[in-house]
């Protein structure tokens, strides 16, 4: 890989002065800057590009080569010398009549019900507080503190207190839900059967609506103060404006956001692992837990690779396809 | 700041939905920080049976035993060097990228900044093993120990923060004039000193809060802590753990200790929260 980098930049250099921004300035330094142009950026991008290779890159591609390799324990010492696979490895993650797939594929719709819902109340609840907090009112700077917290914290840490309030005997939720308010006829477990799969979400929520908030409330700094003023003149409500200002206006930042979103929780291994342990309750199985469980717990790194390499060729398809479509749907209304 | 909404005042219904809904996501937010702190000052008892909201007795001894029960101390320690290591290498490595991004225009600009931020969408999972593998045949070749070392798990780390940390210095150099370190490139500086005597400094909040940024990111991270590591380069995102592999989890030190490894990264935060904001609004405009 290095040696393409090495090619490349020469090759670039030499159609100096083929740069899209005309250079300003003076003569003799627009010469000078011609002379650089060149080489000079692919020199500064290079200690990035080199370990972006390393770390991101290259692994990537053994990943890919070792989901074709049937590597086990056995072969761990030397694992260049494990033997082909072929598409086996693929094939058993795709049979879903088989043990493996079919807790694949369960794994695969609880991460996405999982995504989906914490996707979609970590937005809604980080644009109402943004659009909320928007005018100025005494202790709006405190109140955004408060709210960008949990974002602060470092995860495994939220995520331990979270572990400690869903506790059976003595969590704060139980206490809340049974003993205080009656809600429940008897204390639930939280942590294991079907209310796992809400405790994950709950706590996915909470460290994730911050960035969201983060994210609107830069948006609406962009948002010309005229088009509330124009818009009050013709009287337009303070709901109105929501509705058909501050929403519209929010569009490109909700695209990126959104997507990021989707990806950080789609991916997220840390609350999980740290929620669960290594192996988390089948309701709320997340495809990280269960990649890390098949690789590193019982040792079948091909296997865990193939399932890896599936769920990214799913990221990919879906971020493209979003992709396509909103910035598509931003052009026709643009 | 002037109102933003214009002429009128806002209608008792909006004022309302307001009162109510941000008071119920402050309680979302604080109840978790508010259990956190009040079983962190609890005896050990008072945290194994049922829950209760006011800590009576109070007492600090959690605070002192957490630095006995697990080697926290040292922890702490890998969690810092760690950490600075990649926060600094990161902003260090991203600056000149950066600066190359905003300041010229070179072939494959798109491909570059794509590439770096499609990292982010990897599953890390998917690279852990190989990356694993990969420190280990290193380590073998030529003797560097980068697996088990803190020296790969910094390497690691600077690379997860610098998408995000280009991207945050590309939006904050554009919004430092070009025509400053044009004018310090016709008085004969070259690029790299016109980067440190104008854009930098110009630019030194948002570089400061992007360190930060790096920084709580390396301190969070989990699994390839979990992978990476040994007992003497352990950091606090595994060791944490710890508290509860004993006979009795010592659910009050855990809460101590969470507190004590979340003040730093938390200050850091809410310091630089503002230039936060400054910088995704000069992304978000581009």
């Amino acid at each position: 890989m290095t040696v393409s980098i090495r090619r490349d930049a020469p090759s670039a250099g030499s159609d100096t002065g083929r740069g899209r921004e005309p250079a300003p300035g003076s003569g003799s330094a627009r010469r000078w800057q011609q002379i650089r142009k060149g080489g000079l950026p692919y020199l500064f991008l290079l200690p990035a590009l080199l370990l972006e290779l390393l770390i991101h890159f290259i692994p990537m591609i053994f990943g890919i080569v070792i989901s074709f390799k049937q590597l086990t324990l056995f072969f761990i010492r030397n694992w260049t010398g494990a033997p082909w696979a072929g598409f086996a490895n693929y094939r058993i993650a795709v049979n879903f009549h088989e043990a493996i797939g079919s807790a694949l594929l369960h794994s695969f719709w609880v991460t996405c019900a999982f995504t989906v819902l914490a996707v979609g109340l970590s937005w809604l609840f980080g644009t109402v507080a943004a659009i909320l907090t928007q005018d100025t009112f005494r202790g709006r700077a405190v109140l955004r503190t408060i709210f960008l917290t949990p974002f602060a914290l470092p995860v495994y840490a939220s995520v331990i207190v979270w572990a400690f309030m869903f506790q059976y005997n003595n969590g704060l939720v139980n206490q809340l839900l049974h003993n205080t308010l009656g809600i429940t006829s008897r204390p639930s477990f939280w942590l294991i059967g079907h209310n796992s799969f809400f405790a994950l979400v709950i706590i996915s929520i909470w460290r994730n609506w911050p960035f969201a908030f983060l994210c609107v409330m830069a948006g609406l700094q962009g948002i010309a103060p005229d088009l509330y003023e124009a818009s009050a003149i013709d009287g337009a409500g303070v709901w109105q404006q929501i509705r058909k200002i501050t929403m519209p206006s929010l569009r490109p930042v909700n695209q990126v956001l959104v997507l990021v979103l989707f990806l950080w929780t789609f991916n997220d291994f840390t609350t999980p692992f740290v929620l669960f342990g290594s192996s988390a309750p089948s309701p709320a199985d997340v495809i990280s837990i269960h990649i890390y469980q098949a690789s590193f717990i019982t040792w079948n790194f091909g296997e865990g690779s193939a399932m890896s390499v599936l769920m990214l060729l799913f990221l990919l398809v879906v971020t493209a396809a979003y992709l396509l479509v909103t910035t598509r749907r931003r052009n026709s209304n643009g | 700041m002037a109102k933003r909404r214009g002429l009128m005042a806002p209608p008792p219904s909006f004022l309302w939905t307001r009162r109510i809904v941000l008071t119920l996501l402050t309680l979302f937010a604080l109840v978790p920080v508010y259990v956190m702190i009040s079983s962190s000052v609890k005896p050990l008892q008072d945290v194994t049976s049922t829950f209760r909201w006011i800590p009576d007795p109070i007492t600090f001894g959690p605070y002192h035993d957490i630095w006995y029960t697990v080697p926290l101390a040292r922890y702490f320690l890998n969690s810092l060097i760690v950490s600075a290591s990649a926060a600094v290498a990161s902003v260090a490595v991203a600056v000149f990228a950066a600066y190359a991004v905003s300041r010229y225009g070179f072939r494959g600009k798109r491909i570059f900044t794509t590439a770096v931020l499609s990292t982010q969408m990897f599953p890390g999972i998917l690279f852990a093993l190989p990356l694993f593998l990969i420190f280990v045949s290193i380590g073998n070749a030529t003797g560097i120990p980068l697996f088990g070392s803190r020296g790969g798990l910094i390497i690691t780390y600077l690379t997860f923060s610098l998408p995000f940390a280009i991207w945050m210095l590309t939006g904050y150099f554009e919004s430092v004039p070009k025509a400053l370190d044009e004018a310090a490139l016709v008085d004969g500086c070259g690029p790299v000193r016109a980067l440190f005597r104008v854009v930098i400094p110009a630019a030194l909040p948002g570089i400061v809060a992007v360190t930060i940024y790096a920084f709580m990111t390396a301190w969070g991270e989990v699994l390839f802590a979990s992978v990476m590591t040994n007992n003497t380069t352990r950091t606090l995102a595994v060791g944490l753990a710890d508290y509860s592999t004993q006979n009795n989890v010592y659910w009050n030190q855990i809460m101590a200790a969470s507190l004590v490894v979340s003040v730093p990264v938390v200050a850091g935060f809410l310091i630089m929260q503002r230039y936060l904001v400054a910088g995704l609004t000069s992304g978000a405009v581009k």
